[in-house]
């Protein structure tokens, strides 16, 4: 997935580079302003084309008379297996997904794995295991793949790599910068699972947690939704940087606003809970089975009908509205009534001192 | 969810809301203390439904933006070398010294890790005896008591690749010093939550002596700080002057003894600069004599070290509640959470960061009317 496109150059004006960067920080992967910074100023000036600069989750282009999806993405989680998944399940449903917010049907994959020398083959076979499993379930075909071997210490463990291909059906144009004033956004379920889950079994924090990754293929309630409607305008899976980046992207690219209502987010407790204690905003914190969608006014009600009758969109809610106001800024209706913006981060989310 | 839910009710904060506007009948300028606290306010946009004459300024109580920057430089500079793992709390990793970061470190090679608590650091020593362990210990009475227990652990362990690059600082001295300068404005203080969780609020009750300023203990959920408010409102309106508890269900007049009995164990007072402020008398813990085999600052020869502040940051105003973030030139446009000029754009706590992440839409609005 590539990463949002920012909305503001101030970092690159500034006077005093006390924070000035010359090297790759981790901060750069996070999908907020740093990742946006990347890509705009080293990636896009060498590599734009039309199709690139959409900056969707997926290229669709047009082969042979057919609109293809295509998409890339890498997987470099830690820990690799954790409760809900492991890396092989997210490298299969992370590119199903990507090719779905296309509106796409999802038909092959490609496998790359990059392994780092003393991996036990047990471990190996697990993930493999996984990637069986969730391509069976998703109903897509791996169909070609690569293997590397890098030294001890060149790797942490096992790096995957998958890209997907899959059919545009005719007539669906998805695409962030589709949104306009008025429209609804949804959300198909409850935020922060994935990211809670996996930083509940980091070294050095061990708290005991219920909560398990969400991940999942969405591309089966992405048909539903379409069925039931042909007035969607933009689907989006908020993956790493959470509900907010997707969002900013979407404000971004449609030059509109976004109004949330805290209080129809939808959050489990143990999520919650694990943020306040944390001091982390949930609305940053990553998902891996959750969609959201930008859909005209007339049609909210039937697209969030049909979400709920699939198991994966169950707990859907309407969580906000596009406006006029405020182009290009997502702002949250607070629980007391006030407003305040919900901003694209720099880098990671760092946990507080108090 | 139980227990946070019922501190941030819309109807029971309107409900404080309109009392404040019943009992309001002049100006007032109130300073909360505290980052979080601070952090709250501007996220729920509580100041933005107060009475028009109540004025909340922003104090010096986020540890992460009072750190001084030679602090900062001793950490980078200590991280950097290759037998050393800094362990730190998480958001003092992109705060700049005067050269880098530790976020920057980090991407150069150096180990520089993240916790949550300070017994973590003390594990990865015993489990790595080989590394040279350095605890980047910052934060107010809150944080230093677990910190204390960390040394006295690996004092009685007798482990001898753990140290403490401590750099504590104290509420009240600063309180003080705000109190101190002729050009307060500040006439009354929303107190320390977490910090007289620890320490008890009889030391509020000598300034509140000294100085004529009420001090309300305050919480950190919106319907705390509305209470503790509408408590501050009501003395001064009243002509009193006194130390009240807003927050008590965690707060108790002796604070947790032994809590303070492992920081004055392991600690002692010192002055101690503080970034945007500068020195400030008696306001810092260092660990004793009988500790200084965990010092890292005199394990690594650090003690040296010193570096000045970028001029044209007006963080000393924006701290003593003298000014407001979006008095700054540099606001938004040269200074960011990105590139900060100075410390209260560092943290999400800090007053400047605050406005910037949730207010510039309120901001542009006013300026574009």
């Amino acid at each position: 997935m590539m990463a949002p496109e920012t909305k503001l150059d101030v970092a690159l004006n500034c006077p005093v580079p006390l924070a000035a960067q010359d090297s790759i920080l981790l901060g750069h992967g996070s999908g907020g302003r740093m990742s946006g910074d990347l890509l705009r100023n080293i990636i896009l000036p060498a590599l734009a084309n039309p199709v690139l600069e959409r900056l969707d989750d997926q290229a669709i282009v047009n082969v042979g008379g057919c609109r293809i999806a295509f998409t890339t993405d890498s997987f470099v989680v830690k820990p690799l297996f954790f409760p809900g998944g492991d890396i092989g399940t997210l490298a299969v449903n992370g590119t199903v997904n990507d090719l779905a917010m296309g509106g796409a049907e999802p038909l092959f994959l490609s496998l790359a794995l990059i392994l780092e020398e003393g991996l036990p083959l047990g471990t190996l076979r697990r993930v493999i295991e996984s990637i069986r499993l969730a391509a069976a379930l998703a109903n897509v075909a791996v169909v070609t793949g690569d293997t590397k071997v890098v030294e001890k210490g060149s790797g942490d463990g096992l790096f995957v790599n998958t890209s997907g291909i899959g059919l545009v059906p005719s007539g669906v144009r998805l695409s962030a910068d589709r949104a306009s004033p008025g429209d609804r956004v949804l959300l198909s379920g409850t935020i922060g699972d994935h990211g809670i889950t996996i930083l509940s079994q980091r070294e050095g924090l061990e708290f005991e947690s219920a909560v398990a990754s969400d991940t999942a293929a969405l591309h089966t309630l992405v048909a539903d939704m379409l069925r039931a409607s042909s007035g969607i305008r933009c689907l989006r899976d908020p993956t790493r940087g959470g509900l907010s980046s997707s969002l900013n992207e979407i404000a971004a690219r449609s030059r509109v606003g976004i109004e949330l209502d805290e209080k129809a987010i939808p959050i489990r407790e143990e999520v919650q809970g694990a943020c306040e204690m944390l001091g982390l905003d949930p609305l940053y914190v990553a998902n891996e089975g959750k969609l959201l969608a930008i859909v005209e006014p007339t049609a909210a009600e039937n697209v969030l009908e049909a979400m709920r009758r699939h198991l994966l969109g169950r707990n859907a809610r309407m969580i906000g509205t596009v406006t006029a106001s405020h182009p290009t800024m997502v702002t949250l209706r607070t629980r007391l009534g006030t407003s305040r913006i919900v901003d694209l981060l720099s880098g990671d989310q760092l946990p507080r001192i108090c | 969810m139980k227990y946070l839910d019922e501190y941030r009710d819309e109807k029971i904060a309107h409900g404080i809301v309109a009392e404040l506007f019943r009992r309001a009948t002049r100006p007032w300028v109130l300073m909360e203390i505290c980052g979080g606290q601070t952090h709250t306010l501007v996220r729920y946009g509580i100041d933005e439904m107060l009475p028009a004459g109540i004025e909340l300024v922003h104090g010096p109580g986020c540890p992460v933006c009072v750190t001084s920057l030679e602090t900062i430089d001793k950490a980078t500079d200590i991280a950097s070398r290759p037998d050393v793992t800094l362990i730190s709390y998480g958001d003092m990793l992109r705060v700049p010294g005067s050269r880098t970061d530790l976020l920057h470190v980090k991407a150069e090679g150096g180990d520089v890790r993240v916790v949550y608590s300070p017994t973590e650091a003390l594990k990865f020593a015993r489990a790595n005896p080989h590394r040279k362990v350095v605890f980047f210990a910052v934060g107010f009475e809150t944080t230093a008591p677990a910190n204390a227990m960390a040394v006295w652990q690996a004092k009685r362990e007798g482990l001898t690749n753990f140290s403490m690059l401590a750099s504590h600082v104290l509420v009240p001295p600063a309180i003080r010093a705000l109190l101190g300068s002729p050009r307060n404005r500040v006439q009354g203080f929303v107190g320390p939550g977490h910090v007289c969780t620890v320490m008890g609020y009889r030391e509020y009750e000598e300034l509140v002596r000294e100085f004529r300023v009420p001090i309300v203990v305050g919480g950190f959920e919106p319907l705390d700080l509305l209470e503790a408010i509408l408590m501050l409102v009501t003395q001064l309106e009243e002509g009193r002057v006194a130390v009240e508890n807003q927050y008590v269900r965690s707060v108790t007049c002796d604070g947790n003894r032994l809590a303070q009995k492992i920081l004055a164990d392991v600690f002692e007072v010192c002055d101690r600069k503080w970034r945007g402020i500068g020195g400030i008398p008696e306001s810092g813990l260092r660990l004793r004599e009988e500790y200084a085999e965990f010092d890292a600052d005199r394990i690594f020869g650090t003690e040296g070290v010193t570096a000045d502040e970028p001029a044209e940051c007006i963080s000393a105003e924006v701290l003593q509640g003298l000014k407001k973030p979006t008095d700054c030139s540099a606001f938004g446009t040269r200074c960011t959470p990105e590139n900060p000029l100075g410390a209260p754009m560092v943290s999400s706590e800090g007053a400047c960061a605050a406005y910037y992440l949730y207010r510039r839409h309120v901001i542009a609005a006013r300026q574009g009317s």
